[in-house]
C-alpha cells in the first residue's frame, strides 16, 4: 500500500494512533486551560452577580483614569489602553516564537522569546504601578457622618456616589482635626498654593472655611466588594502572566542549551505559547468586566 | 531523525513563511482596531454618563456591543494565535462543547444577582432608599 493512502485514510479511532493527532502533553495543556478558564469565569461571574446586586456600582471611568506621570490629569482608559496592547503585542511575538520553532529556527525562538517575556514583564510593571496608585490614592470621603481620606483596598471603596453639599456640611463639623488638616493641605483641583500654608495653626472654624469642598469632589463609600473583587481577579490574572514570564525565561534557557535542538522539535514552545495566549485571553475579558462596562 | 513524539502527530500543517507571517499580521491588525473600537465606545459611555440625563438603554447597547466585540477578539485569538482552528473537529469540541456551560453560568448568576437586589429594593425601604444613587 502506497504511504500517501494511508495518510489520506487515517481512521483515527481504531487505535494505534493519537485520536487527535496532537501530541499528548499539548492535548492536557488545552484541558488545563479549558479548567482555568472555568476558573476565571467563575470569579468574573460571581463579581458579575454581586454587581447585578447592587443599586450603585462605581462608574470605571472615574476610579481608572491616572496615567504615571501626568499628575492628576483626567484620563479615563489611557492607561490599561496602553496594558492591553503591550499584551496584545506580547501575544504576537510568542506566535513568531512557536513559528520560528517549527522552522527549528534556535534564534528566532530565542529572538521572539525573549520580546515576550519583555512584554510579560512591562504587563507585570504596569499593574504594580496601578495598584500602587489605587492603594495610596487620597481620596475626601464621607463615611459614618464624617468625612476621611481613603485609597481603594479591599476594605473601602471612595468611589460612591457624590456626596451632598448638605450631609458635607454636617459631618465637616464632626470631622477628627487631624482630617481637617490633611483635607486643608488637599486642597482641591487649582489650589496649588495650599501647600505653603500652616493649616495646623489654623482654629478648626478657619480650617473648615480654608477646606475646598467643591474641588474634593467629596464621594460616599461605594460597594466594600470591588476591591476584593479587583484586586483578587486582577491579581490572579497578575499571578498567570508572572507564571507565564518564569516559565518563558525557562523555555529561553532551554532552547540556548539546545535542549529541544538535540530533541529534535519546539513542541514545548508551542505548549507555552498556549499558556501565555490564554493569560491574553483572560485579559480581554478583565478588561471587558473591569474597565469598560 | 523524528523522535517519538512526533510520531503522535501524523499530520503536519504546512504553512509557507509568507502565508504565516500575512495571517499573523491581519490577525494583529484586527484585534488592534477591535480594541481601538472598544476603547471609543468605552469613552463614548463615559461621556453620556458625564451628561445631565444618560438614556440607560442606550449605554445598555453600546455595553453590549463592546460584549460582542470581546467575544470577536476571543475567537481570533484562540482559533488563530492558538491554532484551535487547525485542529481536528472532535478535538475542538472537547474544548468548546463544555464551553457551552457557560451559558447558563451566565445567565443564571447575573439573574440571581438581580432578582436579589429586586427583592431588597421591594421588601426593605430604609435599604433601598439609602443606597439608591441620587439624580445629579
Amino acid at each position: 500500500m502506497a504511504t500517501t493512502a494511508a495518510v489520506q485514510q487515517t481512521k483515527w479511532w481504531t487505535g494505534g494512533k493519537s485520536p487527535f493527532n496532537l501530541e499528548y502533553g499539548k492535548l492536557m495543556m488545552w484541558y488545563f486551560l479549558m479548567s482555568d478558564a472555568f476558573t476565571f469565569g467563575a470569579f468574573l461571574i460571581s463579581y458579575g452577580t454581586i454587581r447585578f446586586s447592587q443599586n450603585f456600582w462605581p462608574d470605571p471611568n472615574v476610579v481608572f483614569n491616572a496615567f504615571p506621570g501626568a499628575g492628576h490629569a483626567n484620563l479615563p482608559l489611557a492607561f490599561v489602553s496602553v496594558m492591553t496592547f503591550i499584551l496584545i503585542i506580547s501575544s504576537v511575538t510568542m506566535v513568531l516564537a512557536v513559528h520560528a520553532g517549527h522552522n527549528n529556527d534556535k534564534q528566532g525562538v530565542i529572538k521572539w522569546l525573549f520580546w515576550t517575556i519583555v512584554g510579560g514583564a512591562a504587563f507585570l510593571g504596569c499593574q504594580a504601578w496601578e495598584w500602587h496608585h489605587l492603594i495610596t490614592g487620597k481620596h475626601a470621603i464621607l463615611v459614618n457622618g464624617q468625612l476621611d481620606i481613603v485609597g481603594q483596598t479591599t476594605r473601602i471603596n471612595p468611589w460612591g456616589d457624590l456626596a451632598s453639599q448638605a450631609d458635607i456640611a454636617t459631618a465637616i463639623q464632626n470631622t477628627p482635626r487631624e482630617t481637617l488638616v490633611r483635607l486643608a493641605e488637599m486642597g482641591g483641583h487649582g489650589h496649588e498654593g495650599a501647600a505653603h500654608t500652616n493649616f495646623a495653626a489654623l482654629s478648626n472654624a478657619d480650617l473648615i472655611k480654608a477646606i475646598d469642598v467643591e474641588g474634593l469632589h467629596i464621594r460616599e463609600n461605594g460597594p466594600v466588594a470591588f476591591g476584593g473583587y479587583f484586586y483578587g481577579i486582577t491579581g490572579f490574572h497578575g499571578f498567570h502572566v508572572f507564571s507565564g514570564v518564569i516559565i518563558n525565561i525557562i523555555m529561553l534557557i532551554m532552547t540556548q542549551k539546545d535542549v529541544f535542538a538535540r530533541r529534535g522539535h519546539y513542541l514545548m514552545i508551542e505548549k507555552t505559547g498556549l499558556y501565555w495566549h490564554f493569560v491574553d485571553l483572560v485579559w480581554v475579558f478583565v478588561f471587558l468586566c473591569f474597565y469598560l462596562i | 531523525m523524528q523522535h517519538p513524539a512526533f510520531e503522535e502527530v501524523t499530520i503536519h500543517h504546512h504553512t509557507d513563511d509568507a502565508t504565516f507571517k500575512k495571517k499573523v499580521k491581519n490577525t494583529t491588525i484586527l484585534l488592534s482596531i477591535l480594541t481601538v473600537v472598544e476603547l471609543a465606545i468605552g469613552l463614548l459611555i463615559y461621556n453620556m454618563h458625564k451628561g445631565e440625563a444618560p438614556n440607560e438603554l442606550l449605554v445598555l447597547m453600546f455595553k453590549g456591543m463592546v460584549c460582542i466585540l470581546t467575544l470577536a477578539k476571543a475567537y481570533y485569538i484562540v482559533s488563530v494565535f492558538m491554532h484551535l482552528g487547525d485542529e481536528i473537529r472532535n478535538m475542538i469540541m472537547t474544548i468548546v462543547v463544555p464551553l457551552l456551560l457557560f451559558i447558563w453560568f451566565i445567565a443564571a448568576f447575573i439573574w440571581d444577582g438581580n432578582s436579589y437586589k429586586n427583592l431588597r429594593n421591594k421588601y426593605d425601604a430604609h435599604y433601598k432608599e439609602s443606597t439608591m444613587p441620587t439624580k445629579h
